[in-house]
């Protein structure tokens, strides 16, 4: 990996020229958001390549403090908003380490089936966006129908399509809605056909395969050096999964494979997230058929708040509601680090509480950060083409790398 | 329309026709910049199907565009490159700022966050939700086509008379 600014000044012994730099973004169709890249080309080779982010730079950490424990959770959905959810996820479950609570099982199983849900949607509008990148537009128009499935599920509990903030501290923002199972089982039973019709259009393309194969490919002592998880380093070969290392909410209880595949270019990432989409199928099914009865947020008014029919009979309910929703949750001094597997890797929290109602500090570790920090070790020496399929197979999330 | 083909010499207003023309073929930039754009995406996906409304030929190039889509939070970084897209764009041209962040900078009311787009290029829409339904955005686009029918420019919003907004 070469240094942009000493490779442009480098000139050429033979021909006496100096590599031209290429800039890509920050608006650029294959950049998946505000990403730009500066290239230093010798012909159609990449002699040097910075990726240069912070153009989506939200401030998303520092306004957390500002919000109570519960409110921070909308700001979490809006980093990586491919899968809102397992944003939700990592954060609640570190508040709730704080409070040493743990919630029923049956909120356990909606979440990992939500988790499990917004991991397919996720890899869905990969799949459509990375095809799209290396020409082939009709995938984009499969994937996002299905997609649009999966949001109509999250509409359905959480009243919203995209950014839900459907888990809560403590619990869930409602429970199942009626006619939920039947239209979850509906989809269950529909994608694995969807799924065989991905790879017709994909899997047997000559064009795909020639264009993916061997691209873009990374060893794992490399990956594992630039922080990389999720996918990305299963592709490697390497079969870390924090559902299996360190089973949060309930993942112990499900039968899953975690997904390998050894080559570590394109095409690897490309099966592996495939493979993924049918284990995640596997999941949510053996959630809703195993789904437990019973209460489905914690007890007691302290955290979770009371019901409105609760509030209008009972007066300690409502001087419970107005503490949480003026102070919000007391959450005792301390601080935590937890993490889940989301659909781009490891989405890692590290909340400090001071003991009052909103967080002293919340520090996100958002995989895609570290995923884009080898993009030139990924395209060193390469074509310039061989840039959009890396960026392509890597899914970055400019929201959860700028922040 | 009945009986136009029998007529072989249509009149109308150049300027009528020109308006026509330019509402029913709308060509917006492609240029996402945060959880907007993942639903102006689902917008021109199948479901939605923005061509239905004849303003699905998303240009990557501002230069071949005449609506602009803010979709999404303008960094501080970002706004100088959105108002050099919007330069770039040719004559006329409108914008449409999709959501609550794009609008008035949403939830995001801190040193990072334009607070709204419109304090960097002149807004023909707004759109509000966060992010806004595909529905929502079709309506703004709806909403857009009506506004260059009744001849509304971007720099001089033209206030349409309540008899304009019937016919329109
Ligand atoms: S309005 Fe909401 S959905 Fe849209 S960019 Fe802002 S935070 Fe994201």
């Amino acid at each position: 990996m070469a240094d942009i600014e000493t490779t442009i000044g480098q000139v050429d012994p033979e021909t006496g020229l100096k590599p031209m730099v290429i800039n890509l973004g920050p608006q650029h169709p294959a950049t998946h958001g505000v990403l730009r890249v500066r290239v230093a080309l010798d012909g159609e080779q990449i002699r040097a390549c910075e990726p240069i982010i912070g153009y989506l730079h939200t401030g998303i950490e520092k306004n957390c403090e500002d919000l109570t424990f519960n409110q921070a959770i909308t700001l979490t959905d809006r980093m990586d908003y491919l899968s809102p959810i397992t944003n939700n996820f990592g954060y609640v479950l570190g508040v709730e380490k704080l409070l040493g609570v743990e919630v029923p099982k049956r909120c356990q199983y909606i979440r990992v089936m939500f988790a499990e849900l917004s991991r397919i949607a996720s890899h869905l509008v990969w799949l459509g966006t990375a095809a799209m990148d290396m020409g082939a537009m009709s995938p984009f128009f499969y994937t996002m129908q299905q997609r649009e499935q999966i949001l109509d599920l999250i509409e359905m509990s959480a009243g919203t399509r995209m950014n839900p903030s459907y888990f809560r501290v403590g619990g869930l923002l409602n429970d199942l809605p009626p006619g939920f199972e039947e239209k979850l089982r509906a989809f269950l039973d529909g994608f694995p056909h969807w799924l065989q019709e991905y790879y017709a259009l994909l899997d047997r393309n000559p064009i795909w395969i020639e264009r993916l194969k061997g691209t873009a490919p990374i060893t794992a002592e490399k990956a594992l050096d630039y922080g990389w998880t999720g996918p990305l380093l299963r592709a490697c070969g390497i079969p870390r999964d924090l559902r299996k290392t360190n089973p949060y909410s309930s993942y112990e209880d499900f039968d899953f494979d975690v997904i390998t595949e050894t080559d570590g270019d394109v095409y690897a990432r490309y099966h592996v997230r495939m493979r993924e989409m049918k284990e995640s199928l596997k999941i949510v099914r053996q959630a809703i058929d195993n789904l437990p009865e019973g209460e489905w947020h914690v007890p007691g008014w302290k955290i979770y708040p009371p019901n409105k029919q609760e509030i209008g009979r009972n007066m300690e309910a409502l001087i419970y509601h107005f503490k949480l929703f003026t102070e919000g949750i007391r959450v005792p001094a301390g601080e935590v680090y937890s993490a889940v597997e989301g659909p781009k890797g490891e989405i890692g929290y590290f909340i400090v509480s001071d003991g009052s109602g909103k967080p002293y500090r919340v520090r996100v570790r958002g995989p895609s950060f570290y995923n884009i920090a080898a993009l030139p070790t990924l395209v060193q020496d390469k074509m310039l083409a061989d840039v959009v399929a890396a960026i392509g197979s890597i899914d970055i999330v400019l929201g959860e790398v700028d922040r | 329309m009945a009986g136009v083909e029998d007529r072989p010499v249509l009149f109308a207003s150049m300027k009528k026709l020109a308006q026509w023309a330019q509402s029913g073929s709308l060509w917006p930039a492609q240029f996402g910049l945060a959880c907007c754009a993942i639903e102006m995406m689902a917008t021109a996906a199948s479901r939605f199907d923005l061509s239905r409304f004849g303003a699905e030929v998303m240009r990557a190039s501002p230069r071949q565009a005449d609506v602009m889509i803010v979709a999404g939070r303008v960094s501080q970084k970002m706004a100088p490159i959105v108002r050099e897209l919007y330069d770039q764009m040719p004559e006329p041209k409108w914008v449409i700022a999709m959501g609550a962040c794009a609008s008035v900078g949403g939830v995001f009311n801190n040193y990072a966050i334009v607070q709204g787009v419109d304090r960097v290029v002149p807004v023909d829409i707004y759109v509000p939700g966060c992010p806004p339904t595909p529905e929502g955005l079709l309506e703004a686009v709806m909403q857009l086509q009506k506004k260059i029918r009744m001849g509304g420019r971007p720099m001089a919003p033209a206030m349409p008379s309540p008899e304009e907004v019937a016919q329109a």
